[in-house]
């Protein structure tokens, strides 16, 4: 049914339908409206047999999430920024068990400074953790992806983080096609666990493994993200049979086949692209956009497919790895190891600073007369910048540097008016 | 596609204010998309939320910088912040106050645009008659719909039973619709 | 069964299990049936008091449960000790994650178990859960967990085995450790060799404090009350918590074959108040039989050697002494005293 609503009440919702067991979380910004929307539909009985838990941290949102699913129940949980770094031990134990746990991570930056506004730095902050990671570009995606997550966690018994943009998908109103309970049911079969704590047949989960043994059992943690290379656009192909739609996938190529500049991104930034896109190619420009869906397992052969034809790559993400420049940059690098092309990172939308069209043309004009910096800042303020590189350079006390700034913005912003 | 900017006041339901237009702009099968500055504005500080309006699918995701129509819930952040910024000469302008234009001292100003597309109606006055508290939002709303002739009041009215329900939802309707009525005579008069 | 009279010199009050007694006031480790939860074959010290004390208390909780029982287990001596890969000494369904979260997950596995009751059409789960850890696990690195668990009420027995410092990285000082205590991170030098004194972190109190329906403490040295206090808090449903005193022979110094007589002095001195509470208030302390002055109980220990040498540092002895005389008055140890120790504020039917 068709709906017009905010994201997070879309995504609520087709968590409510995937029949969660367990739902645990501690509140954080963007991701409050999800479970709040998810613990009143529990209280009210709109979701049936299932436990939801106010937990005191993240740290034990996660925890309770790997006891509930280690002793079999369907388990679910959200959270972003500061609260998923708080959770990261149990991040990677849940992974390390292989419990098929689902996460949303309504991607929100990192502090300090403390910053409430998107941009990916959390999610790519645990890009090793072990969990299977899906990008949602729309409200629509993100609430299939939650039903897909289900499945592929599941059939793989490993945990699987939803990824959608803090605010501007989790806040945004739009239209939504909300699958019925007897679709999702016919997508979705009840969890069946490889490993279960069940008194009638004891097992041991957990225990110490030594070197003799460590890096099989890592390997097969690596072996399950490749089988998900495969299982991603199978459940992804099942999905569009029963609802009619095509959602998820490993990569979406867009204006891609002939295109000489090829732009990728993941999130829901690829609509502006998209948009920009369309005004190139208006122009006569030949550029096109790959979206990543899957960020982890990373779709190498996919990728390299899709930009065979490519002459330059912009890679736009909305990460920085301080001190080397990108991180989707660094493994398409990877996926286009020994081809000839032009790669540029463009780190944007940090902070959530607005990443509007008119600036996305002129990088990627600027790219496509090859102009442009390997490693380039988007809207970059650089005479803030360059102000306090002055300053530290002559004052030894230069004082922080966040509220520095903050200082000179103000005062710049006085002077204009 | 049609782009609306909403300025007011923590408090004021803005955010509430783009999402109703958002689901007014649904009910008629349209595309539409509503989203906040956010913020962590508390009650009093100023926020801003947009509206998309389009007959396909709204990818865009930059915040409206060149609107076509402007909902200006609290007329005191016309003093603080550039609320007309990117506004076209053919733009529709909403104003939340009890005094003309005149006394606003925006006569000159309002003179750029068309006179039917700029007026003023006294949301807060008809939100306080209707449903007993400072809550401009909807009947801004109402005279938007009058105004910019893009929505029915109808479907207004559908999108506060989506958000409202009972005695809260029915006084939000009778302001919306007093509100339509004071927007459609002044836009006559203007015209006149 | 027919009413027999024992004598005390039958059966002693420390015996473990005794086949004078009818059957059901045996001790579950007396009976060929028990479950052996913690199997034989594991790789703790000699006379590990943990070992010891997670073998009777796992038991008895399995026995309370009709064996339907699952274990969470916090990082630590115990947990390695029990599962060297590929091998496990545990015969029920056992799960270890991490050293801070026992308590939380713990609280997961009895959701699920709520649920599946649930879809089964039951009121209540027949699968119960404890979770446990050791003192580093339950009084610092867990403790927010823990907290979170019984502010919760979750259905959830918590064990903590109090073996005073973080013996699994190499006896380091836990906030469980006692004062001038030799710990690898607390050495005896300096003014005041051995860890500081400070207030101390009294678990059992703070857990009494969240006003939950069972706390109490216990020791290896009396396995029957053992026994009972964890058949008892299995009996009931919430959160509910079980503090037990494990000497460690190698952590502390001791003999091996002292690990008994050590936790009995630690009682009997009254340097660890036994006693048990339900909603907040102390309902049931154990009396001191004989009260002992606590040299007895310091001087079998290594950690505390500089206490005693050449130049034996008496005032901390007396502190300790005081210490001892505190939780005497406190918890009404001898004869007829009651415990002013409690958490009032406590409402329960
Ligand atoms: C987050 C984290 N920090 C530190 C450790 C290292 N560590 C493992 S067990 C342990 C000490 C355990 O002490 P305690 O809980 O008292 O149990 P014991 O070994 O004494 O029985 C420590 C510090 C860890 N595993 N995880
Ligand atoms: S170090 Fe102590 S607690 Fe650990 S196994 Fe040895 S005696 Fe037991
Ligand atoms: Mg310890």
């Amino acid at each position: 049914m068709l709906k017009q609503c905010e994201g997070s009440h879309a995504v609520a919702e087709a968590v409510a339908l995937s029949r969660p067991e367990v739902i645990c979380a501690y509140p954080i910004s963007p991701q409050t409206h999800i479970v709040e929307g998810l613990g009143e539909m529990v209280k009210k009985g709109d979701i049936k047999d299932c436990e939801y838990i106010n937990v005191e941290s993240e740290f034990a949102a996660m925890s309770v999430a790997i006891g509930s699913s280690a002793a079999g129940a369907r388990t679910y949980t959200a959270t972003a920024s500061q609260g998923l770094l708080f959770m990261v031990e149990a991040v990677y134990n849940a992974s390390g068990l292989g419990l098929p746990i689902v996460m949303t991570v309504a991607n929100r930056a990192i502090g300090a400074p403390i910053n409430i506004w998107n941009d990916h730095s959390d999610s790519m902050s645990q890009r090793d953790c072990g969990w299977i990671q899906i990008f949602a570009e729309t409200n629509q995606e993100a609430a299939d992806l939650h039903i897909q997550a289900f499945k592929l966690a599941e059939e793989l018994s490993l945990p699987v983080m939803v990824c959608m943009d803090g605010f501007i998908l989790t806040h945004a109103y739009e239209r939504v096609d909300m699958p019925t309970q007897e679709q999702v049911d016919a997508f979705l079969p009840p969890y069946s666990p490889r490993q279960i704590l069940d008194p009638a047949a004891p097992v041991s989960i957990g225990a110490m493994v030594g070197p003799e043994a460590f890096s099989e059992v890592r390997y097969l943690a690596h072996a399950k993200q490749m089988q998900a290379l495969e299982l991603i656009p199978k459940i992804s192909a099942q999905f569009k049979e029963i609802f009619g739609r095509d959602s998820g996938g490993l990569v979406r190529p867009y204006m891609l086949e002939d295109a000489e500049t090829v732009v990728i991104a993941l999130g829901s930034v690829l609509g502006t692209i998209k948009d920009t896109i369309d005004e190139m190619r208006a122009d006569g420009i030949s550029i096109g956009v790959l979206g990543i869906n899957s960020f982890r397992p990373f779709p190498v052969s996919a990728i390299r497919r899709s930009l065979s034809h490519a002459k330059r790559i912009i890679v736009l993400e909305k990460s920085l790895a301080v001190g080397i420049g990108g991180i989707v940059a660094t493994d398409v690098r990877m996926a286009l190891d020994g081809l000839d092309k032009r790669i540029y990172t463009v780190v944007a939308g940090l902070g959530g600073r607005n990443i509007t069209r008119s600036s996305l043309h002129r990088v990627f004009r600027l790219a496509m007369h090859d102009q442009l910096e390997a490693l380039h800042f988007l809207d970059l303020e650089w005479s803030i910048v360059n102000k306090e590189l002055d300053r530290e350079r002559t004052t030894r006390r230069s004082g922080p540097i966040a509220e520095n700034i903050l200082r000179d913005l103000g005062q710049a912003k006085s002077n204009v008016g | 596609m049609f782009q609306v900017r909403i300025h007011g006041r923590g408090g004021q339901g803005v955010v509430t204010g783009a999402e109703m237009l958002s689901i007014a702009a649904f009910l008629e099968g349209r595309h539409a998309q509503a989203f906040p500055s956010f913020g962590s504005e508390r009650t009093g500080a100023p926020v801003v939320a947009f509206c998309r309006i389009a007959d396909k699918e709204i990818r865009l995701r930059e915040p409206v910088m060149e609107p076509d129509a402007l909902i200006i819930q609290d007329a005191t952040l016309l003093a603080q912040i550039d609320v007309f910024a990117g506004l076209s000469e053919n733009g529709y302008v909403v104003l939340n106050t009890n005094h003309t234009l005149e006394e606003m001292g925006l006569a000159e100003f309002a003179q750029r645009f068309r006179a039917e597309r700029v007026i003023t109606v006294s949301a807060t006055d008809l939100s306080l008659k209707h449903v007993g508290r400072n809550a401009p939002n909807v009947p801004m709303l109402g005279a938007f719909a009058a105004v910019s002739g893009l929505i029915s009041l109808d479907s207004v009215a559908a999108a506060i039973r989506d958000k409202f329900s009972g005695k809260v939802a029915e006084g939000n309707i009778a302001a919306a619709t007093e509100a339509y009525n004071i927007a459609k005579a002044r836009m006559e008069a203007a015209h006149a | 069964m027919g009413h027999q009279e024992i004598k005390f010199y039958q059966t002693g009050t420390f015996t473990v299990g005794n086949r004078l007694l009818p059957p059901e006031q045996r001790s579950v480790q007396s009976d060929i049936e028990r479950t052996n939860s913690l199997n034989s074959g594991h790789r703790a010290c000699q006379g590990c008091g943990e070992a010891l004390g997670a073998r009777y208390a796992i038991d008895a909780a399995m026995r309370a449960t009709n064996n339907q029982l699952v274990a969470v287990n916090a990082t630590g001596c115990l947990e390695v000790f029990s599962t060297p890969y590929p091998e496990t000494s545990w015969q029920i369904p056992w799960i270890h994650s991490l050293f801070g979260n026992a308590a939380a997950v713990a609280t997961g596995v009895a959701a699920a178990n709520k649920v599946k009751a649930l879809k089964a059409g039951k009121a209540l789960p027949e699968t119960r859960v404890i979770a446990q850890g050791g003192d580093g696990g339950t009084t610092d690195i867990g403790f927010g967990c823990l907290s979170g668990m019984f502010e919760r009420n979750d259905d959830v027995l918590y064990i903590c085995y109090d073996n005073q410092a973080y013996m699994n990285t190499g006896v380091q000082r836990s906030s469980a450790t006692p004062p001038a205590a030799r710990t690898a991170t607390t050495m005896p030098v300096g003014e005041h060799p051995g860890n500081e004194w400070g207030q101390g972190k009294n678990v059992p109190l703070i857990a009494m404090a969240h006003g939950i329906p069972y706390v109490a403490t216990a020791s290896v040295s009396d396995l029957r009350d053992l026994e009972y206090k964890v058949k008892k808090a299995m009996s009931m449903r919430g959160a509910r918590y079980i503090h037990i005193f494990v000497p460690c022979p190698l952590g502390w110094g001791s003999a091996s074959h002292d690990t008994i007589k050590l936790a009995r002095l630690a009682k009997e001195t009254g340097l660890f108040p036994v006693f048990e509470a339900e909603y907040g208030e102390v309902t049931n302390v154990s009396k001191i039989r004989q009260k002992q002055p606590v040299e007895e109980y310091l001087r079998l220990q290594r950690r505390f050697a500089h206490l005693f040498g050449k130049k034996p540092r008496l005032d901390e002895i007396e502190r300790f002494q005081h210490m001892a005389d505190q939780n005497i008055r406190k918890f009404g140890l001898l004869g007829d005293d009651k415990a002013t120790v409690g958490y009032y504020g406590a409402e329960h039917e």
